[in-house]
């Protein structure tokens, strides 16, 4: 029989060391593994995953804004009652209390809310009652600092204004506002605590799968080792499809949360309130919830790394 | 001693179980030299598997030595056996092809893990398909080949990257007489010229007797007896074929 043609002598003692192979060609390796679909769970896995991480972000994002817009709007505001049953005198105290306001330094604005108004913000409450003389409700000033509304601050003015007008209290607003904040802060964290562990299923979601996939596929593995392949040729071959499928997922999963915010957002405008609408979000925060897929796929390709690695190891 | 001294396996009091078991090869101590034909028998059980296996380096041994191509496979780090591992060729009993991939992408599969130009992958696996005749069948998966094909196509790719050394297990045993004999023939013309150290593991005599210049090892529960003194370098004259039964 004639010799078999067979290469040059440089791909068995001429090749090169394995920390110096090329990576097989793009093609070759992914034809490795049998083709996959996408019907599999994980790519689906994954959307839903990275849609609720979308959402919590969304939701946790528009707390912030809502926190820090109320937080800068109400900063350097107080408000002064002043306790008066008799309406007359109570005009004229608020008259007083305003002058003396006003005469103060670190004072931007000074406002006596009008009755008025006062009567529309009660009316909620009390209905045509709101309107009633006999009911005693204070005087209100509205007042903005030049800066913030310390305690220094604060006590300063009403130091000045109670010599007066004894009857006159001041209010930080930011101070009614602050179990408001708190529960703002805490839903923050919940929000964070939920990304968290959202992130913690994707690891999970992938590490089954790309465990699961290195025992349906431990016998073309132990081929590949046999023939000479690397470790991270292998591990290249299986990060193809775990990173393609969690690719697949996370751009599914961020068209879906940013459908539900979107759908959201609209519920929420639809409501026209003050403070809502300092919720919303800005292109930043945009461009933070567009990055999460491409976390979720670093994410993906980490934990689906370390699952092969290690079960490599395990085998000769 | 190394490989510049003539060695290209050599094993020292080699012993292997698996699990908790009773030792499967036991005090096996022998040396393979470049550009020889050895066949390995024995029984169904005796362990030529198991042998092979610690040869294609699949398996590490429970107790004593073995050195590969100069080197201390022992405490040869994990990292680095694909090296060696390029250095041989396997033809395992069971073909061990890998199923969705073509025969051309089957016989590829070295050449393309060793990163050779794809140009010189086409050309390469092309003729050696042709030489074993399965230019036709090149784009067929392994599930609708004969026996007798996909022996082929795993013998085409166990030498495709010129391997040092070429084990082959029971090769000749799924297919027709006149098939074995063909696939003897491929053996022998890739032992006497390119040089390829080959290990057949068979139980089939006559198969032996058809290669003359071959040395004959002898697996017995895990022992290996060399009645026939085909181990001894020099070989004796007639390579211990006075011992075959």
């Amino acid at each position: 029989m004639s010799a078999p043609p067979l290469p040059k002598q440089d791909a068995a003692e001429g090749a090169p060391r394995h920390r110096e192979l090329p990576r097989m060609r793009r093609g070759h390796a992914a034809r490795l593994l049998p083709p996959t679909r996408l019907g599999g769970p994980i790519p689906w896995v994954i959307a839903i995953l990275i849609a609720l991480v979308v959402i919590a972000a969304a939701g946790g994002l528009a707390l912030r804004n809502l926190a820090d817009n109320a937080r800068a709007d109400l900063s350097g505001a107080l408000t002064v009652q002043i306790l008066e049953a008799e309406p007359e005198r109570r005009a004229e105290l608020a008259e007083i209390a305003a002058r003396i306001i006003a005469a103060q330094d670190n004072v931007k604005s000074v406002r006596i809310v009008p009755d008025a108004e006062i009567d529309a913000l009660l009316e909620p409450w009390l209905g045509a009652a709101a309107e009633s003389e006999d009911l005693p409700v204070p005087a209100l000033i509205d007042i903005e600092l030049a800066g913030p509304a310390s305690p220094q601050a604060i006590a300063r003015l009403e130091s000045a204004v109670r010599a007066d007008v004894p009857s006159a209290r001041v209010d930080a607003q930011s101070e009614w506002l602050r179990p408001v904040y708190d529960a703002l802060a805490a839903l923050q964290y919940l929000a964070l605590a939920l990304i968290a562990l959202v992130g913690f299923a994707t690891a999970a979601a992938v590490w089954l799968a790309a465990r699961s996939a290195f025992s349906s596929h431990r016998g073309t593995v132990e081929i590949v080792h046999l023939l000479g392949g690397t470790d991270a040729q292998v591990t290249r071959i299986f990060l193809r499809s775990v990173v393609r499928d969690a690719a697949i997922g996370a751009f599914i999963g961020l068209g879906l949360g940013i459908a539900a915010v979107w759908v959201l957002g609209r519920q929420f405008a639809g409501l026209d309130s003050g403070m809502v609408s300092g919720g919303g979000l800005g292109w930043q925060d945009w461009a933070a919830i567009t990055a999460i897929p491409v976390g979720g796929v670093l994410l993906a390709y980490a934990t689906g790394r370390l699952t092969i690695m290690r079960a490599l190891r395990a085998m000769l | 001693m190394d490989e510049r001294a003539g060695e290209i396996v050599k094993f020292d009091n080699v012993g292997l179980r698996y699990g908790t078991d009773q030792e499967v090869l036991s005090d096996l101590s022998f040396t393979l030299f470049p550009g020889r034909f050895y066949f390995l028998t024995g029984a169904s059980g005796a362990g030529k598997t198991s042998l092979l296996k610690l040869l294609y380096l699949a398996q590490r041994p429970s107790r004593g030595a073995i050195r590969m191509f100069g080197k201390d496979m022992i405490t040869l780090p994990r990292r680095r056996l694909p090296d060696f591992r390029r250095r041989l060729g396997v033809v395992f009993q069971d073909f061990r092809l890998i199923d969705h991939l073509s025969a051309f992408d089957n016989v590829a599969l070295p050449l393309r893990l060793s990163g050779t130009d794809e140009a010189k992958v086409l050309k390469s696996v092309s003729d050696l398909l042709a030489w074993v005749g399965l230019t036709h069948r090149a784009h067929a998966l392994p599930s609708t080949m004969s026996g007798g094909e996909q022996q082929r196509v795993a013998i085409a790719r166990a030498v495709i990257a010129r391997p040092r050394m070429l084990i082959a297990d029971e090769p000749t045993g799924n297919v027709d007489p006149e098939m074995a004999l063909k696939l003897l023939r491929l053996f022998e013309a890739l032992n006497n010229r390119v040089g390829t150290t080959v290990v057949v593991a068979t139980h089939d005599v006559h198969l032996i007797r058809k290669v003359p210049d071959s040395l004959i090892m002898r697996l017995h529960d895990g022992r290996l007896s060399d009645p026939t003194g085909a181990l001894r370098f020099p070989p004796r004259p007639d390579n211990g074929r006075a011992g075959l039964a």
